[in-house]
């Protein structure tokens, strides 16, 4: 692979290398990053901000028996490159001795994550500035006001270790999301999507959602607090999800500090703990949730499955914790995908006598890592439901509640789909999740937000 | 952005890698911390390259941040070291407005070649903009400063100090914490940050500053005998500040390590709240993060105008006409002052991120809204405001970037509750006029609405108050307000003795998501008939 705007997998390998060479240490890796990011903000049907920025980062682990220290530069000259080694080395004589450091991982085999088109490298800003377009001026016509962000980024990821590890993938990603408003400040609509090709992203469609939601949710009316049916689009249903998903660490749960901790000992590998249409995946090869095909160790991410039909099937083990447990270590879930089925949202209103239809949610903070139970407020788009029809736009509310009870309480799932799924819409791996209707969410108060 | 170009035109490439070029790069050695030194004089001549570059290119006005950042973090779990890492990064970022259209560029090669380079991109950037562009940006005017110079406080060069030293006071706070029965885990680091930013633009202000940031933290989680609850207490009476490792030391993790473990065990035992209406005492330690969320965000002028309604969302002060001077955020003391030079406050700074020297300003008077958080793009925007009380229409200087590859906008200054006038009221006066309340003492959990009129705070320790005394532990408590009634509940607040700088790093706000780090002054405060939650459940 080569390309203007980063390391080619040869260019890597020689400053790997190089780096190396200059190492004096028992164990040595560099880990080495890549990238042109661009991005452009809008903001009452305008161009706000933009940014192309280019950078590579290089990092220096450097490990003298046990003792180990990192360092970490974007200058690529020998000097720079020499100062970054002896950094590294000189912090590493100086600290005590890890006894959970394991040593550099030698040569191993990588699934292929194709992640990478050309089409996202070759985005400029000009034709940032159209995509954009399509949506203000959708928003114009109507009287509203559009806000949102594109950003993409396409780069290089490279591992290599003083025992002849060398790892390259290269990655692009998009992201855009777009919030439109009214002019009168009572009603707000939100769309959003990540692809990895540029070609797949139709900002006009987008924006056609994010302006109906923005008209039909004016003046919206407060509903009582309390425990609701909610119909959750994908994106809400992320939000959520993405909370547990971060919460699988076998170390906390074996230490007896996580929600997946077994009381008395040990954790709940092997449990049912979700209603069994759950089953969530990762796999760096599945084109649907592209992620990236290793750590920053060098270590594989493979295909994992985390729960199957609602059973806690792996946690996250690293190459220590792997080792103490007598486990294969896994990969990090940063990318995953949530199994569906096959009712339309259409469907799950009809079938819903009184409820709440939820766009996503937003400021998502926990509360009490014992119950993975967060806290966080519905956004751009809630209505109420009344005898199998949206019947008008409700006032947000707070939430208190955990992703688990939530997997619990299914209704009824839909067909999954790829969402945006940071809060800050950033460049996040692929998710891909089904939206939900959900019994007993626990809603605590309301807000007047808009 | 074509590497190949730079590696071209940035002259020598090293043998056979195709390494980027840094021939001639002018940056990325840090300054020795010492005072009195002048404006760099090689970085002048790269900035005035590339100001040059982008006049001749088109700009009517641009503006060049070369910056050097130098980090180190240790961080340790009970008898052992978790991570060493020492990360510096240089590179330069270009904002040129051109027929009142914004585009910005940066790269990580800070030669003479690139910033030419980059110049002429972040122009032709602006000019692809302009296509989307209705109305014009306009700066206000401000005073040019020429050469100039400024440094964080410090005492004592947090990089100067050996790793021993420091890991050694770690493991010290770790052992103290792990004395205490029930403590089974321990988490501390230390956070170290120096910034060399030079400013130039073409109004012929240049300024050049080193920034200083440290901080110390520890956090231990208690686990019941039966394995069926955990508990954590953080060591957030210890804020991040502008300062050097003089920081640390005073901030005595060893000494305090033994009280936060044993606070982390009595959790484990302490009582359930009950839900429902309490009065509430809140800390400095803890109440900073509420002005944070609840005034501090709200009184940005960009989220108020929407700019940044797709993600940290609008406020809910929506009309500046029907708020600037009617709108009563809370009785008659309270003050709400924005300023960047308190020493040691993580906003302070000599010059912001567009060469503005900041002003000292008050968002709340007397309990009424009185002004809001502005940038030389902003402040025009207020100039009705500002004429009708004989005000100056200027920035108040809350520009930033995170670093040289984001472009700056508005962030919060120094955003600061004044502490009570009239006399030094203490925290037991405070108590002593509750019959059923509540005393927070630290930050916890925190989550708040898009336009702030909703939020939740947690925080790490809840005291019961009955009859004007502390009477024990809770736990599960959750506040849940309404900006408005909240502050306008608040019936006395503390005095000067009770006044503490809390502060974080990581708060984000714009897309790319930027993380500033912010400060906030503050006393303990007394506010009435609060919802309370309890945030327990069983799974």
């Amino acid at each position: 692979m080569s390309n203007d705007s980063f390391y080619s997998r040869e260019e890597a390998q020689a400053i790997c290398q190089r780096v190396l060479s200059f190492s004096t240490a028992d164990h040595a890796r560099v880990n080495l990053s890549s990238a042109m990011d661009g991005n452009t903000r809008f903001a009452v049907n305008q161009m706000s901000t933009s940014g192309d920025i280019n950078n590579a980062t290089l990092t220096v682990s450097s490990a003298f028996g046990q003792q180990v220290a990192s360092a970490t530069t974007n200058r690529f000259d020998d000097e720079s490159l020499r100062r970054v080694v002896e950094t590294s080395e000189r912090l590493a004589r100086l600290v005590p001795e890890d006894p959970e450091y394991l040593g550099e991982l030698g040569p191993t085999t990588y699934p292929n994550s194709n992640s990478f088109f050309q089409s996202t490298a070759e985005l400029e800003p000009e034709e940032r500035a159209r995509s954009i377009a399509n949506v203000t001026e959708q928003a114009e016509e109507n009287d509203l006001i559009s806000t949102g962000f594109l950003v993409h980024r396409a780069g290089a990821d490279a591992v290599a270790t003083s025992n002849g590890l060398f790892a390259y993938t290269t990655d692009s990603r998009v992201n855009f999301t777009t919030t439109v408003r009214t002019q009168d400040g009572t009603g707000s609509g939100w769309a959003g999507t990540s692809v990895n090709d540029w070609r797949e992203l139709d900002t006009g469609a987008l924006g056609s959602v994010a302006v109906e939601k923005a008209m039909r949710s004016r003046e919206p009316r407060e509903v009582e607090p309390g425990r609701w049916t909610v119909i959750l689009e994908p994106t809400a249903v992320g939000n959520m999800v993405n909370l547990m998903m971060n919460s699988l660490s076998a170390r906390a749960a074996d230490e007896g500090r996580s929600f997946f901790s077994q009381p008395g000992g040990g954790n709940r590998l092997g449990q049912q703990f979700l209603d069994e249409r759950v089953t969530i995946h990762s796999d760096p090869e599945d084109s649907r949730i592209f992620s990236t095909p290793f750590n920053g160790e060098g270590l594989p991410n493979q295909r994992e499955v985390w729960v199957e039909n609602g059973t806690l099937r792996n946690l996250v083990y690293d190459r220590f914790w792997a080792d103490r447990q007598d486990r294969d270590t896994t990969g990090f879930p940063s990318g995953w995908y949530m199994s569906g089925g096959d009712a339309t949202m259409e469907e799950m209103i009809r079938s819903t006598q009184r409820g709440l239809l939820v766009t996503r949610f937003w400021y998502i903070r926990g509360v009490d890592p014992r119950t993975i139970l967060f806290t966080g407020l519905s956004r751009d788009g809630t209505f109420l439901i009344e005898n199998g029809q949206i019947s008008h736009p409700v006032k947000n509310m707070r939430w208190n509640e955990t992703p688990i009870f939530m997997l619990n309480n299914i209704e009824m799932m839909g067909r999954p789909v790829r969402i945006s799924s940071g809060e800050s819409s950033g460049l996040t791996s692929a998710v891909v999740v089904p939206p939900l209707k959900v019994r007993d969410f626990s809603f605590t108060s309301i807000s007047d937000a808009i | 952005m074509r590497r190949r170009d730079f590696v071209r035109t940035g002259a020598t490439a090293a043998a056979g890698a195709g390494l980027l070029s840094h021939a001639g790069a002018l940056h990325g050695i840090l300054r020795p911390s010492t005072l009195g030194r002048g404006v760099d004089e090689d970085l002048r001549a790269l900035a005035m390259t590339a100001l040059d570059a982008a006049r001749s290119a088109g700009a009517d006005y641009a503006d060049v941040r070369i910056n050097t950042n130098r980090n180190q973090r240790v961080s340790t779990r009970e008898r052992q070291i978790t991570g060493l890492g020492d990360n510096q990064t240089s590179g330069f970022g270009l904002r040129v407005l051109v027929e009142g259209t914004w585009g910005f560029a940066a790269s990580g090669v800070v030669t003479s070649p690139e910033v030419v380079r980059v110049a002429r991109m972040a122009v032709a950037q602006a000019r692809a903009n302009r296509a989307a562009q209705r109305r014009p940006v306009e700066l206000a005017p401000t005073p040019v400063f020429r050469d100039v110079t400024w440094r964080s406080p410090i005492r004592v060069d947090p990089f100067e100090i050996p790793i021993e030293e420091k890991v050694d006071l770690l493991f010290r706070a770790n052992e103290a914490a792990l004395g205490v029965a029930g403590v089974r885990f321990v988490n501390s680091s230390m956070f170290f940050l120096q910034e060399d930013k030079f400013f130039a633009n073409t109004d012929g202000t240049v300024t050049d500053q080193t920034i200083f940031r440290t901080y110390p933290s520890l956090g231990a989680t208690a686990v019941s005998s039966d394995g069926s609850d955990f508990q954590s207490r953080t060591s957030r009476d210890v804020a991040p500040m502008g300062l050097g490792y003089e920081h640390v030391i005073d901030s005595d993790l060893v000494g305090n390590a033994t009280r936060w473990a044993e606070e982390a065990v009595q959790k484990l035992s302490a009582t359930s709240v009950e839900p429902g209406r309490y009065d509430l005492v809140l800390l400095p330690s803890h109440l900073w993060l509420t002005i944070h969320e609840s005034i501090a965000h709200p009184t940005e002028l960009d989220r108020i105008r929407g700019f940044e309604a797709n993600y940290a969302g609008t406020s809910f002060i929506n009309s500046l006409e029907d708020y600037l001077g009617k709108f009563r955020y809370g009785p008659d003391f309270m003050q709400i002052q924005g300023e960047r030079q308190t020493p040691g406050a993580l906003s302070t700074v000599g010059w912001d991120d567009e060469g503005v020297q900041p002003q000292e300003y008050f968002i709340v008077k007397d309990g009424i809204l009185n002004d809001l958080q502005t940038t030389r793009e902003q402040a025009p925007w207020l100039a009705d405001w500002y004429r009708s009380q004989g005000r100056e229409v200027r920035s108040h200087g809350n520009s930033y970037a995170q670093s040289w590859s984001d472009v700056q906008f508005q962030r919060m200054p120094n955003v600061n509750l004044l502490p009570y006038a009239d006399r030094d009221v203490s925290v037991d006066e405070l108590v002593d006029g509750i019959d059923r309340g509540i005393l927070i003492d630290g930050d916890g959990s925190f989550s708040i609405d898009q336009q702030r009129f909703n939020s939740q705070y947690g925080g790490q320790v809840f005291w019961e108050i009955r009859n004007g005394r502390i009477a024990g532990m809770l736990k599960d408590v959750a506040y849940q307000i309404r900006t408005p009634e909240f502050w306008n509940a608040m019936d006395l607040c503390g005095g000067e003795s009770t006044y503490f700088l809390g502060g974080a790093f990581g708060d984000a706000k714009g897309q790319p998501a930027q993380s500033n780090a912010i400060t906030h002054g503050c006393p303990a405060t007394r506010h009435r008939d609060i919802t309370i939650i309890n945030t327990g459940r069983s799974a």
